[in-house]
């Protein structure tokens, strides 16, 4: 599976994001398990919103974080979210 | 209660909590993990006393939340406990047989906040599955199946796979497929519990294993993208045992429905552990300090071969009960491991329960139910 540019991107219905104090960080939650998520990727799936293009989201990012030349790894990590479920189109 | 001693590093905190609500249960499987004995637990925690447990994890890291038992959904205070969860931010788990659920009950806890339904099904047919589980329950399974995932949950089925129903393999993930399931967890038969004394029965030859197994990775790639199939392998034809409970006293916690704190569910069958109750200590001083919790952290408590062993970290000896159930001493390298001086035990285990098989008066096997339990004590 690889992201199609034209759509939005949503996180899973079935997925939980959340900030985990004890960790100091943000985790994935499903049925019985949890992906603990740097910063960059939780900035990342935040933006899946439903709304925003992986285009949207590059820009966001980039003026955000001030800084340009996101795309690959933006598109890198979302193409990984999307094969494990976390994020759909 | 003894503490960790101060030059050790302090342990993580628990991530995964799962609370035994209760072992009442309408089933009868006879690979069932509850204490042989459970019967003879008759007290059960409070409403109130679970929100406690519930909130002191919590605080401390624990995230993960599984509802167990016996059967949860014969706790009528479920649907507050779970509410309770869903406000502490818990992501949580219903592990249930499917008796006694209706579409009322999974609306009614989806609004308190349950995130997920792990149904268990015995068998892809409603004759095995009945028998399997002591109880006419098949077809109401595989309708509580449809509506877990009408409601929107995600879909976990979970199916326990031993020799009376391992030949369904190819069946049984038609099925999942069928129901639509977006998890289905084929979890091999551990040999704990109710499990361990039907062990003659339950356990499948190597060949059958070795079938069944190749036909599930191969429906894997067939439903990837669709549905995940967890596969959990049965360790008695592994050469290195399971790295048990991700280390002692490292990530689980369970609570035992009359309160007692357990590092792992069977940890009740090890005898001189001396496990705290909720009811006399905070979570925080039973997972830090009580000597139960402690009692296998690290490597110290090792012997040989595991003690020089290079592989020490990656399973940690292996499992406890394990040792213990098959070696007498719960101090013992896991016989699974081919580096064990006693692993000759896994080679009988086999072979008898191969003769078993063959042999024309097979006994009867022993389900999980109170009169059955109350000649254990
Ligand atoms: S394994 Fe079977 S008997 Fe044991 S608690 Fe689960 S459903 Fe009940
Ligand atoms: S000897 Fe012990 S530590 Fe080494 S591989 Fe076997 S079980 Fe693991």
């Amino acid at each position: 599976m690889t992201i199609n540019p034209q759509l939005p991107i949503h996180f899973s219905r079935t997925h939980r994001l959340q900030w985990e104090e004890a960790q100091q960080k943000f985790v994935i939650l499903y049925p019985e398990g949890m992906v603990e998520l740097n910063q960059s990727s939780a900035e990342i799936l935040k933006c899946c919103d439903g709304e925003r293009t992986l285009a949207d989201i590059v820009t966001e990012l980039e003026q955000k974080f001030a800084t340009s030349g996101l795309h690959p790894d933006i598109s890198a990590f979302l193409e990984v979210a999307l094969n494990n479920g976390w994020i759909q189109q | 209660m003894a503490g960790y001693n101060n030059n050790q590093i302090k342990p993580t905190p628990p991530r995964w909590l799962l609370a035994e609500l209760t072992y009442s249960c309408p089933l009868q499987c006879p690979y069932c993990s509850n204490p042989l004995d459970y019967a003879s637990y008759k007290t059960e925690l409070s409403t109130d006393d679970w929100k406690r447990v519930l909130t002191q994890a919590r605080k401390m890291g624990a995230v993960q939340l599984g509802f167990s038992g016996g059967e949860p959904l014969t706790r009528q205070d479920l649907p507050e406990l779970v509410r309770h969860a869903r406000e502490l931010g818990y992501y949580s788990n219903l592990i249930t047989s499917g008796y006694g659920m209706t579409e009322e009950k999974i609306v009614q806890l989806k609004e308190a906040g349950l995130d997920h339904i792990q149904v268990s099904i015995q068998a892809s047919t409603q004759e095995l599955n009945d028998h399997i589980a002591g109880t006419a329950s098949f077809e109401h399974k595989k309708q509580v199946a449809h509506l877990v995932k009408k409601h929107g949950y995600p879909m976990v089925l979970c199916v326990v796979i031993h020799r009376e129903n391992i030949h369904q393999m190819p069946e049984i993930l038609a099925m999942a497929e069928e129901l639509g399931a977006d998890y289905l967890e084929l979890a091999n038969t551990q040999y704990y519990g109710w499990a361990h004394i039907n062990r003659d029965l339950l356990l499948p030859t190597q060949e059958q294993f070795e079938k069944a197994e190749a036909i599930a990775q191969a429906y894997k790639e067939k439903v990837a993208g669709k549905m995940k199939i967890y596969y959990v392998v049965p360790d008695f034809y592994e050469d290195r045992p399971k790295a048990c409970m991700n280390g002692w006293g490292t990530t689980f916690l369970t609570i035992a429905p009359d309160g007692v704190a357990l590092p792992c569910h069977s940890a009740r069958e090890l005898p001189g552990l001396e496990c705290p109750n909720v009811n006399d200590y905070s979570i925080e001083e039973i997972w830090y300090e009580s000597k139960t919790f402690n009692f296998f952290r690290g490597f110290d408590w090792m012997k040989e071969p595991c003690r020089s062993c290079d592989e020490k970290e990656k399973d940690f000896g292996g499992c406890r009960c394990q040792a213990y159930l098959l070696t007498g001493d719960m101090y013992n390298t896991d016989p699974v491991c081919s580096k064990s001086p006693e692993h000759g035990v896994i080679g009988q285990a086999i072979e008898s329960a191969r003769v078993a098989a063959l042999a024309a008066d097979e006994k009867p096997l022993v389900f999980r139910n109170s009169k059955n339990s109350r000649g254990m004590d």
